[in-house]
């Protein structure tokens, strides 16, 4: 097959995904009257914003007093220092604004008795510069995600926004410039491969929780954006920052929202011990999640886990009034009789940290540009949500931020590519020759491959590699030897077989791609964390310990820096962490603690 | 390790290849320990067959991608508990709507009748600055209706909307209006009750109820349909 065969489409902008941040994007172009075409894997609303489900972060001061500069100065203090101070600021400062909007789009917020926007406590977040908690994440009961996801796209149905459903973006189309020029996609009903071909590209593919064995993520969360991105030699950047959820149901993985512990829920260890008061005294279980993460997992190595292998901690929410239990948290109680098997109004729920978030991804701008190393914007690119760097989570998010994250750079991602194409700064430009070759020959090759490895096999080497090599807690050797299992890895990813060789909705093709995908990201992950010589946020290291030098293992002076990983050569390189906001004072580094 | 087979009859069409849908006998191994809900069964099965073809994504009830026909009901294979399984277990796509492969039914129908509703909020009045107002009893109304995630099960296991699915707006989309209906924050009530007095659209509804029975998230079409066939009788007098 030659590139003349493939079937070109041609619009102003190319979103691809259609969860919040893609949708959020896509309501800023169809209302500014944009051609788009919006591309997704799934129908919009299976998005994997659908399952978060605690609140959406805003300091909307509803039940008591709070203001953006605290939440700014939790996200920053939460992100251990690394996330940059001026798209943090940003996003803070931009929050009630995006909320109250998303409220007007018909968000079914619940409420508070003035009837104004419910909020509740959530970890990490306090009044007055990490004094006392505040409630500031805004909820509809304990399914924020689908509400908001759906109100999103109700909002693009109203504004006729053009979906392409059941499409796969394989590759990022850019010139010998390293302008992006569209992606190349995969039609899942037809097995079609078509170019769109766009003056401007945004990524809003979601993260990558599938490289580990042990994930909250949905099947879907495959890193298809940053897979992309690497492979047309996009640098990605602080990838060995995971997030670890503390609350994932034991066994199974399904989230259980800190919304419990901010509504009064109490992590227990076999002695019945509320054992964050060792770990928090201030906060206790509303401390950050990496925090929490790490003192669970210490209390199941030191013997005080539940159940009969002593392997997970428990979740009490029985003291709290059934009432509420049934008004702020009835998809917890869903999924705990369904994921369980308890009711957690009569016995506290079984969890273990679990794989929830990747705080990496593409490096960009405040206002959703993809930038190369220098913070030049990268011609006709933009990402948000989850696959996007801006950084405001650094080394470790806070809960809600990622909700808030998906509508403040959703919308300046679309805001951006609005101003850059009014401006005339981006237009039309060629396809350059040969650019579908890559694509066509990895379609080629898995339709061609014998003898090949197993994709379901494979997958479960990468994401069992992972959570051995890449956890909670984080050795030496244990890295080393990771980089090198990967590596291997990588070589049975570039064999994989199908059997399914049909060109209507071939899953098997499918999950073959995303493999393609999931190694990047996993390669990305490990390197970068064996490099990082230093424990911060959710990276800790056994041989960076909590020293009078460093506190906490955190190592400034070498290693306060974001991490940039390039699929060529699988190199690194570093870059500084903004520290000036944009209208405020820089928020000194200082030792963290809850 | 509790492990056991588990026998399967599964529909099975690839237009690529085959004349005709055929049923397939397929069986596995399953470990009762690790393997709770049929997703985790099917995950199975398609490790040894990658050609069986369904959708998912969330694995646990919230975006509505992996509902079929199970056992001659309408479920979400993420939610439906193996060890309540009889055996052989019947799995066939959603009926009603055209089979793409396997148990991938086209969806196009079902959305089509959901868009035809208007499922956004009408408010035409200058937005305040910070949000609109409305109490908890309010917001209360949107309980029970806010929650679907658009899996299809009631549509098509509805016999009005299997007869006229082009016409009838069916249990989904009907609880989608009325979840605007009911919003003390939406300002087109009235028109969304003339787009719906049509003998079709709404009242080829006659409560046979099998959407409530298969609801995986526990809502009530039915309930709502009613109330909207009572605000029009509210209105007419």
């Amino acid at each position: 097959m030659s590139n003349s065969s493939i079937p070109v489409r041609k619009f102003d902008a190319v979103i691809v995904g259609a969860g919040g941040s893609g949708l959020r994007a896509a309501i800023q172009l169809s209302e500014g009257g944009l051609k788009t075409a919006v591309l997704s894997k799934v129908f919009p609303t299976r998005s994997h914003t659908v399952a978060a489900q605690g609140g959406v972060s805003a300091s909307l001061g509803n039940s008591e007093e709070d203001h953006w500069h605290w939440h700014m100065y939790d996200t920053v203090k939460g992100s251990d220092w690394l996330g940059d101070q001026d798209a943090i600021e940003y996003m803070c400062r931009k929050a009630p604004e995006v909320v109250v909007e998303l409220e007007h789009f018909g968000m079914p917020f619940d409420r508070t008795d003035e009837g104004k926007i419910y909020q509740r406590p959530f970890g990490g977040h306090m009044s007055n510069f990490g004094e006392k908690p505040v409630r500031r994440a805004c909820a509809a009961a304990d399914r924020t995600g689908h509400a908001m996801l759906h109100a999103l796209y109700q909002r693009n149905v109203r504004a006729n926004t053009q979906f392409f459903v059941e499409w796969m973006a394989l590759d990022l189309i850019r010139d010998e410039s390293g302008q992006v020029l569209g992606v190349i996609a995969l039609e899942m009903e037809t097995g079609e491969v078509v170019a769109f071909h766009a003056k401007a590209t945004i990524f809003a593919t979601g993260g990558a929780g599938r490289i580990y064995y042990s994930s909250t993520n949905a099947f879907i969360n495959t890193g298809d954006g940053l897979g992309m991105a690497a492979r047309a030699g996009i640098a990605l950047e602080d990838m060995e920052f995971w997030q670890f959820h503390p609350t994932g149901v034991a066994g199974a993985g399904v989230l259980i929202t800190e919304g419990v512990r901010g509504e009064g829920g109490i992590l227990r260890n076999s002695d019945n011990e509320r054992f964050m008061e060792r770990y928090a005294p201030n906060a206790k279980d509303l401390a950050s999640r990496d925090v929490v993460s790490r003192a669970m997992v210490t209390e199941i190595n030191e013997g005080r886990g539940c159940g009969p292998n002593k392997d997970f901690v428990l979740l009490d929410i029985t003291h709290l009034d059934p009432a509420t239990i049934m008004k702020r948290l009835p998809g917890i109680r869903e999924i705990s009789i369904q994921f369980a098997g308890i009711d957690p109004i009569q016995a506290p729920i079984p969890v273990v940290p679990t794989c929830h978030y990747q705080m990496g991804g593409i490096p960009t701008n405040f206002k959703g540009q993809v930038v190369s190393a220098d913070g030049v914007p990268v011609k006709g690119f933009y990402a948000a949500g989850e696959v996007a760097c801006a950084s405001v989570h650094g080394a470790n998010r806070l809960g809600t931020n990622s909700l808030l994250d998906l509508l403040v750079f959703g919308k300046s991602s679309g805001d951006s590519v609005i101003e850059d194409l009014a401006s005339g700064a981006i237009v039309h430009k060629d396809l350059p020759a040969a650019y579908a070759e890559r694509t066509l020959a990895r379609l080629h090759r898995l339709n061609t491959q014998t003898g090949g490895s197993n994709v379901n096999e494979t997958r479960l080497e990468l994401q069992r590699t992972m959570q051995k090599h890449c956890g909670v807690f984080r050795f030496k050797d244990m890295l080393v030897e990771g980089v090198a299992k990967i590596v291997e890895i990588e070589k049975a990813v570039a064999r994989t077989e199908i059997k399914d060789k049909s060109q209507v909705w071939n899953t098997a093709r499918v999950e073959a791609l995303e493999l393609d995908n999931l190694i990047e990201v996993a390669k990305a992950t490990l390197v970068s964390a064996e490099a990082r010589k230093e424990s911060r946020g959710a990276h800790v290291r056994d041989d960076a310990p909590d020293t009078p030098e460093n506190p906490n293992g955190r190592d400034d002076a070498n290693w306060h820096k974001h991490t940039l990983w390039e699929r060529e050569g699988s190199s690194l390189s570093y870059k500084p962490v903004t520290m000036t906001p944009l209208t405020v004072e820089t928020i000194a580094l200082k030792t963290r603690s809850y | 390790m509790a492990t056991s087979t588990m026998e399967f009859k599964i529909y099975r069409y690839d237009p690529d290849k085959d004349d005709a849908p055929y049923m397939q006998d397929m069986s596995v191994q399953v470990d009762f320990a690790i393997d709770r809900k049929l997703l985790d069964v099917l995950t199975r099965l398609k490790a040894n067959d990658d050609t069986l073809s369904y959708r998912r994504s969330c694995r646990e009830g919230i975006c509505g991608s992996d509902a079929m026909n199970i056992n001659g009901k309408n479920g979400l294979a993420c939610l439906t508990d193996i060890q309540e399984l009889k055996q052989p277990v019947v799995l066939r796509p959603l009926p009603g709507l055209p089979v793409i492969r396997d148990l991938i039914v086209d969806m196009t129908q079902f959305f089509k009748q959901y868009h035809s509703v208007k499922p956004y909020l009408i408010n035409d009045s200058p937005r305040p600055e910070r949000e609109r107002l409305q109490s908890p009893e309010e917001r209360d109304e949107l309980n029970g209706l806010y929650e679907c995630i658009l899996c299809a099960c009631c549509s098509t296991s509805c016999p009005s909307f299997w007869w006229n699915p082009d016409k009838f707006v069916g249990p989904a989309g009907l609880l989608n209006a009325y979840r605007f209906i009911a919003d003390t924050r939406d300002e087109a009530t009235n028109e969304r009750l003339d787009d719906l007095e049509d003998p079709y659209r709404l009242f080829r509804c006659h409560s046979i109820m099998n959407c409530v029975d298969v609801c995986p998230k526990n809502l009530n079409p039915t309930q709502a349909i009613g109330k909207i066939k009572e605000m029009m009788v509210r209105r007419a007098i």
